[in-house]
């Protein structure tokens, strides 16, 4: 079947899609955008979190179909051309990133979390990432990227 | 396969009725995970996310009706307030992300007896409103579950949404896993205190197989409590003991029957108890509360 939704701005449309295909393979496998990753297909990881008419859903676990029409933000529109979002500068320079495999989940559902609220309590920010699975880091330096970005927010 | 994606009601129940095979998805977070591991392959899917008016909730009369499509995360944000317990089983559900798509609508019609939303449910005397071609039916939650991932629903009909009348008196949920997210419930109870009829509402989650309420335990509260006093230590132990005594629970991977048991008293009679603080209101010398239960 046909496909067709706003991805990071830009309308695209995508013709032989399965019916039963979710909105992550779609991006990663027909449009090109592999940011969002593939790790578990059952909403357990988080690492294909993306923004579905502004909110974050598991990309794997939305029908294609169901995205038709939508907006969809995925990891690569969080920036803005060369510069880094501010959550994305944040976790370069507090070294949240080992392997990187948890980071576009993680980048979206924190973006999201400092849309709502600019300024988390660690609870609210260990509640807003629950969903979100990372093997490498022991999470605290990524608890130290949203706390950094959030700041540095306030500073601005 | 075949995505059938209705915009009305009406043209919802003429694709069921002429595909009951389909397999209806609405937050899909279910559903997916059956399709992406193979699973499942049917060869209709039914889309109820474009159903106009099935993502509305509204106050019909002295009850609420909840349209199959409103997320958990709604429930949180709009519903917390007039139904407290199931808002607390709603922020319990799987993370954000499962909130932000996972619906009550989608629990029923999954009717795992795991399913978080089913004791609140049992325990508020929630009603599921399901229609197909055919009619309309009222079906009351304790008739609606029928076996492991069995429901009451037939092949032509779809749920479209469930009523229930917002708290009238203090309600909690309680449910154990191994962590504080993600976790399909080891085992979880649900209570209700329904101070008008004098009466206490229960609900028990995967410790049987099916949700189920805990009906010697209400009926032994419905003789023993005296609401205008303090909660009776021995009453509330042995309301625990009615609670774990109803359920029917198996040994697996997440816990004994015997730990489910001993659970479910312990969650029975430590809600029963911030329960009646609450009803009681604070000053209440002899039911302390939560920090002690
Ligand atoms: C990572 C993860 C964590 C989870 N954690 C929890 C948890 O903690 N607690 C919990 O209870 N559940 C949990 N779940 C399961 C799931 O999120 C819930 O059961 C949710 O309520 C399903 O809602 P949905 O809208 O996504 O349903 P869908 O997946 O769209 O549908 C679920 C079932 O209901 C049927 N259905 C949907 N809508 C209708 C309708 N209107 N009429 C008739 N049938 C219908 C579908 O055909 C399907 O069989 C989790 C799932 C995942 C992936
Ligand atoms: S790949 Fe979607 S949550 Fe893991
Ligand atoms: S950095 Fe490797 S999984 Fe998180």
């Amino acid at each position: 079947m046909r496909v067709s939704f706003t991805v990071n701005g830009s309308r695209e449309t995508v013709d032989g899609v399965w019916e039963g295909e979710s909105l992550l393979y779609v991006l990663r496998e027909r449009m090109g955008l592999p940011g969002s990753k593939n790790a578990c297909e059952q909403g357990e990881c988080g690492s294909c979190t993306v923004y579905l008419d502004g909110t974050p859903v598991c990309a794997c676990l939305v029908a294609a179909g169901q995205a038709e029409g939508r907006r969809v933000r995925t990891v690569e529109g969080l920036a803005e051309g060369d510069r880094l979002a501010p959550i994305q500068q944040a976790f370069v320079d507090a070294g949240a990133v080992q392997c990187g495999f948890c980071t576009p989940g993680l980048l979206v559902q924190a973006h999201d979390l400092l849309e709502h609220r600019p300024d988390p309590s660690d609870a609210e920010i260990r509640e807003a990432l629950a969903g979100n699975l990372c093997r490498c880091t022991g999470y605290e330096k990524i608890l130290d990227a949203v706390r950094l970005a959030a700041a540095r927010k306030a500073g601005t | 396969m075949e995505f059938l994606q209705p915009t009305t009601w009406d043209e919802a129940l003429a694709a069921k009725a002429e595909h009951p095979e389909a397999v209806p998805i609405q937050g899909g977070t279910d559903v997916m995970v059956e399709l992406n591991f193979d699973v499942r392959r049917p060869e209709h899917l039914l889309d109820l996310g474009r159903v106009a008016g099935l993502d509305r909730w509204e106050q019909n009369g002295d009850r609420l009706r909840i349209g199959a499509g409103v997320t958990y995360a709604r429930i949180i944000g709009e519903l917390g307030d007039r139904l407290p317990g199931l808002a607390q089983a709603a922020r319990t559900v799987g993370s954000p992300q499962i909130r932000n798509r996972g619906t009550v609508g989608g629990n029923l019609g999954a009717a795992s007896p795991a399913g978080d939303g089913h004791p609140p449910l049992l325990a508020a005397d929630a009603v599921v409103e399901v229609e197909s071609r055919r009619g309309i039916r009222m079906i009351a939650a304790t008739d609606f579950y029928q076996g492991v991932k069995r429901s009451a629903l037939e092949p032509d009909e779809l749920i479209r949404a469930f009523w229930l009348a917002p708290a009238t008196g203090p309600q909690y949920f309680s449910k154990i896993g191994t962590r504080n997210a993600m976790v399909i419930a080891v085992c979880s109870f649900a209570v209700a205190l329904h101070p008008g009829e004098r009466r206490v509402g229960t609900g028990i989650g995967s410790a049987a197989p099916t949700p189920i309420r805990a009906v010697a335990a209400e009926d032994f509260l419905a003789r023993e409590l005296d609401w205008d006093a303090p909660l009776d230590e021995a009453v509330a132990r042995e309301f625990g003991a009615l609670v774990g005594a109803a359920a029917t629970p198996i040994d697996d991977v997440r816990g004994t029957a015997a730990y489910r048991r001993h659970a479910l008293a312990v969650m029975a009679r430590r809600t029963l108890t911030w329960a009646w603080r609450d009803h009681r209101g604070p000053g209440d010398a002899e039911n302390p509360g939560r920090g002690a239960a």
